[in-house]
């Protein structure tokens, strides 16, 4: 079975389009309203979900991640519920869903238990922002038999050899850090990122996603220049923890990346 | 037992091995932008370690600022009251800054001063480590930032005022539980950031590999010193060496010089805060699984879904929900025993050092020896034990007023 991340990657490609990748923090504010948020924007044009699987110490996040991570822990929200609403989702949903956590959960969960029920669950894709390639060989052999990518980032401070190293590990695409720092909303994306990136797909044998910092569409269209798409995260909470529309913003991001 | 047999028992010398492991434990888990910073400091601690300049220049620092070596004493009145072995006491308490915390900052901050950082952050939970960082940036010229949690700035004011008249920028934590552990997730959020421009400076034997090695040789001066000031009293080495573990820097700074010595036994005593099966203390060891915190595999306090619990501890420099992977090998292997004392038993130990031998430990060490009359009832009165002072007990002056006067009058006995 080919991984739906994949397949949307080699579709988008074809009609010469950018990837739009949002991410929401599982079980924030609330289940039933992330489920509501979810089918929405994707409904409005986002490719790929990416479901955050809250931990207590998020130590690439910034505020806004914290404080979403924090309310879906306190509303009981648990690694099984969020395997439960995958589930459900993928009833009526072929969109790829890619978990963002970080490695404690996973080691408590045991991989192999965590490869299976993610599998069983129906997710495509895993990103752990604090596993870097030294220590991801014994999750990569849990999810590569799972069929499950295991998506390693990238950042402006690798040095240009590991960069290459890390894409050819890296399944289902790349996620380059856009900037020097934790996730959350910036005014502006970094000087030379154009460059950054350009260099990184050029090293990738796989998509190349730039995520970190992207907060409207202007430098959403910025960042997918060199790319084949962007992840968006913080400005979705942003505006989920506002009670603002999200369609408008997930329309206006599609704007920016199709002209683009 | 322990699965362990003699033959493949590793030195310390290659502990930890290539990859920042002890036995299982350690490693890297950071962020990927981490990494570049982390080899570099590596690499930069490899060289210098065997540098004869920098050498002199931390062995000046330690003896002319620091006051190394501290003494030292046959602690007589205490060993007469617990009747059994001759208990030694490693006077760290008498560093400059009142804690060993400066034996590692010393280090570190001079290791920044290589790399051509001019930054440096911190984090802190009782103050000893942000005061030692503090100093040391005062000394060498450095700007220094602290992470405190809101919580421990209130039960350590004193400390933060030594902090800022040092001239640095104390920042408050009032994310999640507001104590140590949120300090360093801030602290390394920092760093994240401001990487190419900044040192973080790890207070114990904790985070990424190369800290918890890093800072185990800085702090190793601890037990050099005592394998060398034991001979003044007898000939073999210390039968017993005790001391208090959060991270855990002092405690490895006495213990690994020991570490191949076999016959000598360790014992890292953990905050048992209300009791073990209170639900409130932070005894890692004790009670906790392994997981991954603050960059490396080690033991945690966390739930079935790995959330890290929320810790207590009368002291704050204890109050943490990890540990030093070194120590989750010594205790897997056996080499070293892990115990709790209760808060109470730490005010007791408070209470008995001062009554016997004139001196106010702090909170942290008071662990040590609120759990050392305990330790020393199977040893026989031809025995030693050294226990690791770590630190003095000025800056716990308030706090203990209102607890030791508004408490029931003897904490020995509730």
């Amino acid at each position: 079975m080919v991984n739906r991340i994949d397949q949307v990657f080699i579709e988008l490609k074809s009609q010469g389009r950018k990837a739009l990748m949002a991410y929401v923090t599982g079980g924030y504010p609330s289940l039933p309203a992330m489920d509501r948020a979810v089918r929405e924007i994707v409904k409005a044009g986002v490719d790929l979900v990416e479901i955050g699987v809250p931990f207590s110490d998020p130590i690439a996040d910034g505020p806004t991640i914290q404080f979403s991570s924090q309310k879906a822990l306190e509303g009981g929200i648990t690694p099984a519920r969020l395997f439960d609403w995958v589930k459900t989702f993928r009833r009526t949903h072929e969109t790829p869903v890619v978990l963002m956590t970080y490695m404690n959960p996973i080691q408590t969960m045991g991989l192999a238990s965590f490869a299976r029920r993610a599998r069983t669950a129906g997710v495509d894709g895993v990103i752990v922002p604090d596993l870097i390639i030294e220590e991801g060989g014994p999750l990569e052999k849990a999810l590569g038999p799972a069929g499950i990518h295991l998506i390693y980032l990238v950042a402006p401070t690798t040095p240009p050899p590991r960069r290459t190293e890390i894409a050819r590990r890296s399944r289902g695409f790349l996620y380059a850090v856009s900037l020097t720092g934790v996730t959350g909303v910036r005014r502006a994306l970094p000087k030379g990122l154009g460059t950054f990136i350009a260099d990184v797909r050029r090293r990738s044998p796989v998509p190349v996603a730039v995520g970190f910092g992207i907060s409207d569409a202007a430098q959403a269209r910025q960042a997918a220049a060199q790319a084949d798409g962007v992840i968006v995260g913080s400005a979705f909470i942003h505006r989920m923890k506002n009670r603002e529309p999200l369609v408008p913003f997930v329309r206006s991001l599609r704007r920016a990346l199709d002209g683009a | 037992m322990t699965g362990f047999d003699r033959h493949s028992v590793p030195l310390l010398r290659d502990l930890p091995d290539v990859r920042g492991y002890f036995g299982a434990y350690g490693g890297r888990f950071v962020p990927e932008t981490l990494m570049a910073p982390l080899v570099e400091l590596e690499a930069a601690f490899r060289k210098f370690r065997r540098d004869l300049t920098f050498r002199r220049e931390l062995n000046g620092f330690l003896k002319n600022f620091a006051g190394r070596p501290t003494p030292l004493l046959f602690a007589e009145n205490l060993t007469k009251r617990l009747g059994g072995p001759r208990v030694y006491l490693k006077r760290e308490d008498l560093c400059h800054t009142g804690a060993h915390k400066v034996n590692n900052t010393l280090g570190q901050c001079l290791l920044a001063k290589r790399l051509g950082k001019k930054r440096v952050i911190a984090e802190t939970g009782a103050g000893q480590h942000g005061v030692g960082t503090a100093t040391a940036c005062a000394l060498l010229s450095l700007s220094c930032e602290v992470y405190m949690g809101a919580e421990d700035m209130e039960r350590q004011a004193l400390n933060v005022f030594r902090m800022r008249s040092m001239g640095a920028k104390v920042i408050p934590v009032t994310s999640g539980s507001r104590t140590l552990k949120d300090a360093i997730n801030e602290a390394m959020r920092d760093w994240v950031t401001n990487v190419q421009t900044t040192f973080y400076c790890i207070g114990s034997v904790v985070g990424p590999h190369p800290y918890p090695w890093m800072v185990r040789e800085f702090q190793s001066v601890i037990g050099r010193e005592v394998k060398h000031q034991i001979r003044d009293y007898q000939t073999g080495d210390p039968d017993a060496l005790v001391a208090c573990v959060g991270g855990g820097s002092n405690a490895i700074g006495l213990f690994a010089p020991f570490y191949d010595h076999k016959r000598v036994k360790f014992f890292g005593v953990e905050a048992g805060g209300e009791g073990l099966r209170s639900g409130r203390h932070s005894a890692t060891l004790c009670t906790g699984r392994p997981g991954v915190l603050h960059g490396a595999y080690t033991y945690l306090m966390q739930d079935d879904n790995g959330q890290v619990l929320g810790t207590h501890s009368i002291s704050a420099g204890l109050d943490y929900p990890a540990v030093g992977p070194e120590h989750a090998f010594y205790k897997d292997s056996g080499r070293a025993t892990y115990v709790a004392a209760t808060d109470k038993e730490a005010l007791a130990g408070f209470k008995l050092l001062n009554e016997t031998e004139g001196l106010s430990a702090a909170l942290e060490s008071s662990h040590a020896l609120g759990s050392l009359p305990r330790l020393v009832r199977p040893m026989k009165n031809s025995q030693s034990v050294v226990l690791c002072l770590s630190g003095r007990g000025d800056k716990d002056m308030g706090q203990l007023t209102g607890i030791l006067h508004l408490g029931s009058s003897d904490p020995k006995n509730t």
